[in-house]
């Protein structure tokens, strides 16, 4: 029998899943001891999806871990722990206390040093303690300019430095798993995914997402042109109710939300077909530096 | 329109991944940075930092090339290092560009952009001509099974736009593409600094009539080079356990279409079965095909495990013990004969070594030349002998059996690519004692399906006769009419007779209806 094409063509997205699928079985399959690092945000919640439709009607084979800063949004950490037990997923949590007692915060000692303490050591920290050979993450290569230079599998030394100019060739879909003791690869599953695609992909899913990403007035601070929410009394300027949602997540003090209309995903979706700006224009910590996201890599960050 | 219809349609429209290539400073960031602003695909504060960076330090308005060079060290340097994968859309196709570094260098990262790709976009700029570097592109990307090539003669700005050096390359490039297999090739003479050609049409090249480059690739009909016709199903993943009766084998779909209730065979044990359930979340499959990730069901308990391929029962893979591979040398480290490496294909790793380089391939002219040994970013064919046998076919019959990467165990490192281009079945003693010989069947009026089969079967290693009524006639029968009955009691007889001796038989007769 002769088949055509067109008979068994497959959607942008179901293209993008069943790769993505493939790749979450295959780290499954290869390490020991492998983990999903859950940042409760959109794109967490279309990987977590995926690692559920991976093995199901089987529970998924290896925990999350949350890298918490301890100033993530209220929202994100009600969301969290319901989410995780609704999809039967094991969450395990990390924060780098010492840190926290000593008051480190964006506004005592700045967003790079807070970063380094409360992001990438504590998550060095936690992927060792754990013993985990293999760390998936939701990034995406049109997010950043040195994501975009990522491979999927993405090799990492004893210390959990990414060194960009040795990154081992990866050709089609088969994926060098071997390491030694206390190295370890990140995996990016979302590799190939824009984020049109993921929020398509909620649409269509219907997948749970942080309600911050749903336009509403909210009590905001304008600093530097970005539009901070206010969840503490610290600030001292001027507080103010605007209609503004969230493009991306990460802790309050450093994630700007945008002027926004889009209170449903067809709205959302709407809004990023005609987006001028980049997601990450709203990250406070991406603009530190020329680079800054390259060197926090380098350091071990996502 | 309606949100949902747009939100449909922005699914709808097909994805072309396509690499680029060529020599060091021939333009290819500045080419991708061009394609990408102009075609409005750079957020305004991507563009905004690109250009506070190029006045600064380029002491110009924009230099496109700042839009793929990601790293920090390229920017210092000026020059791509590793790939970078970049996404835009049009409303007529979206596109996946890996761009990938022209130095020598750094040719593995090449040719992991490649891998992936079906267009090759080749810079050759205008002021050099066709240099070793865009053949020794050219030829790895032809190796992985890239058929249509996009050749853009970029810098024509500095040449005073002149047709006559355009032809000259068009007329080199086309002799040296004559010894690659079956390309398509298209020229397009560009500046992507101006934008010339790239897309918007060229007043300075009133002289050429073709598309323009986002034209071109926004039109070209790219076969994917998917294999639909047999179905390879390397296991993954084994999900059972935790207190239920499910057992499920998880995998990507490698090639072909699987039925609820297909008879299919595992490889290595040679166990037959009948898939009961093809599983997803969404819900049980009447049929899957490639590059579906799925779960099957079979109805009988059998030992089954990763790396295990599960196939149809009457098409399958090569049990190969050893193959003949071109092989992509990707390591600092020089290939070494016999030294053990590890192999892995499809969802196997095995132990593995090189016994002989076949022959070096000087990306010049393609010519063969003997060597002891393949160096960084060489390219030879070479024969492996395998500790285990993997399931394999020829990489040009099927990318994802016939493709393999080689590690160095010392080091870890992927040491290179490789493609299979010819196979030896291990001995059915050594491990597919189960795999029997076979009569395959076809009406009298399909005999160019059944030849094409033969020609499969015995390409991949299967002893194999082929029969059709002329010669069944002219030998059992010497020519003599025989009564109908006593003829196919003849022909079935034979089948059993030759079976039994380890040798399939693909027979086409008027006695088989279709």
């Amino acid at each position: 029998m002769i088949t055509t094409e067109e008979s068994y063509h497959l959607s942008n997205l179901k293209t993008l899943e069943a790769e993505s699928i493939g790749i979450i079985r295959e780290v499954a399959a290869e390490f020991d001891n492998p983990v999903m690092l859950y940042s409760v945000g959109k794109d967490s919640s279309v990987m977590t999806h995926l690692a559920i439709k991976a093995f199901y009607p089987k529970k998924v084979p290896f925990p999350l871990l949350h890298i918490d800063t301890g100033y993530k949004f209220p929202e994100m950490y009600e969301f969290r722990d319901e989410y995780t037990r609704k999809n039967g997923l094991e969450l395990r949590v990390h924060r780098n206390e010492g840190a926290l007692e000593r008051g480190v915060n964006p506004l005592s000692v700045g967003t790079v040093k807070c970063c380094a303490e409360l992001k990438t050591k504590a998550l060095l920290d936690a992927l060792k303690e754990g013993g985990y050979d293999a760390a998936f993450g939701g990034a995406r290569r049109d997010e950043e300019k040195s994501r975009a230079k990522e491979r999927i599998y993405s090799f990492r030394d004893k210390h959990g430095q990414w060194n960009p100019k040795n990154q081992k060739p990866e050709l089609w879909n088969l994926f060098n798993s071997k390491i030694d003791q206390g190295e370890s690869i990140r995996v990016f599953p979302l590799s190939n995914w824009t984020e049109l695609d993921i929020w398509t992909y909620i649409y269509h899913e219907k997948i749970d997402i942080v309600p911050l990403y749903f336009a509403k007035e909210r009590p905001v601070i304008e600093k530097n042109g970005q539009l901070i929410p206010v969840y503490t009394d610290e600030y001292e300027d001027e507080v103010r109710d605007v209609m503004c949602r969230f493009r991306t997540l990460g802790c309050h003090y450093c994630t700007g939300a945008v002027r926004s209309e889009a209170d449903t995903l067809e709205r959302i979706i709407e809004e990023m077909m005609v987006a001028r700006h980049s997601e990450r224009i709203t990250r406070v910590i991406d603009h530190d530096q020329d680079s800054s996201m390259e060197q926090k890599k380098r350091e071990g960050y996502f | 329109m309606s949100s949902e219809s747009l939100i449909e349609q922005s699914q709808n429209i097909d994805l072309l991944r396509f690499a680029t290539a060529g020599s060091v400073d021939d333009g290819k960031s500045t080419l991708i940075g061009r394609l990408l602003h102009d075609s409005k695909s750079i957020f305004e504060d991507q563009l905004h930092t690109i250009k506070t960076f190029s006045r600064t330090h380029r002491n110009q308005e924009i230099d496109y090339s700042l839009v793929t060079d990601g790293l920090k060290s390229e920017r210092e340097q000026g020059i791509t290092i590793d790939v970078a994968y970049r996404f835009f859309s049009t409303p007529k196709r979206r596109f996946i560009i890996a761009d990938t570094p022209g130095h020598e260098q750094y040719t593995r990262n090449m040719a992991t952009g490649a891998s992936n790709a079906s267009l090759a976009l080749i810079l050759i700029d205008a002021r050099n001509g066709v240099v070793t570097q865009t053949k020794r592109h050219s030829f790895i990307s032809s190796l992985l099974g890239i058929r249509n090539f996009v050749i853009a003669v970029n810098k024509m700005d500095l040449v005073d736009y002149s047709e006559e050096v355009f032809e000259n390359i068009v007329n080199e490039f086309n002799a040296f593409a004559d010894k690659l297999s079956d390309e398509s090739v298209y020229y397009i003479p560009i500046s992507a600094l101006e934008g010339d050609n790239v897309i918007e049409r060229s007043e300075n090249m009133p002289w050429y009539k073709g598309s323009t480059l986002l034209d071109y690739l926004e039109n070209v009909n790219v076969s994917c080079g998917r294999n639909l016709n047999d179905f390879r199903f390397p296991v993954q993943y084994v999900n059972w356990g935790g207190g239920d009766d499910f057992r499920g084998y998880c995998g990507t779909i490698a090639s072909g279409v699987v039925h609820k209730g297909d008879k299919i065979r595992v490889l290595p044990s040679g166990k037959t079965s009948t898939v009961s359930r093809i599983v997803t979340y969404d819900g049980d499959l009447d049929y899957a095909f490639s590059p579906m990730a799925v779960t099957l069901c079979l109805e009988d308990d059998i030992d089954i495990s990763r790396s295990d391929m599960i196939a149809k029962v009457d098409d399958l893979p090569a049990i190969a013990g050893s193959f003949e591979a071109n092989i992509v040398w990707m390591d600092n480290t020089p290939m070494e004969i016999g030294k053990d490496y590890l192999i892995k294909h499809t969802t196997s790793m095995v132990k593995g070594n090189f016994e002989e380089v076949i022959h070096e391939f000087d990306p010049d002219d393609i010519s063969m030349k003997s060597s002891q040994s393949l160096g960084l970013n060489s390219i030879g064919k070479v024969k492996v002998e395998l500790k285990s046998p993997v399931f394999a076919d020829i990489y040009s019959e099927n990318r994802a059996t016939g493709s393999f990467i080689v590690i160095d165990p010392h080091t870890n490192q992927t040491a290179a690519a490789g493609m299979v281009t010819k196979y030896k079945q291990v001995s059915p003693d050594k491990g597919c004692k189960s795999v029997k010989a076979r009569v395959i069947s076809y009406p009298a009026d399909k005999k160019e399906e059944a030849k094409a089969k033969y020609d499969r079967l015995s390409m991949h290693g299967t002893h194999c006769i082929y029969v059709d009524d002329d010669l069944l006639k002219e030998t059992l029968c010497k020519g003599k009419p025989v009564d109908v009955g006593q003829y196919s009691e003849m022909i079935e007889n034979l089948c059993k007779i030759v079976t039994k001796s380890g040798v399939s038989v693909v027979i086409c007769s008027d006695h088989f209806k279709s």
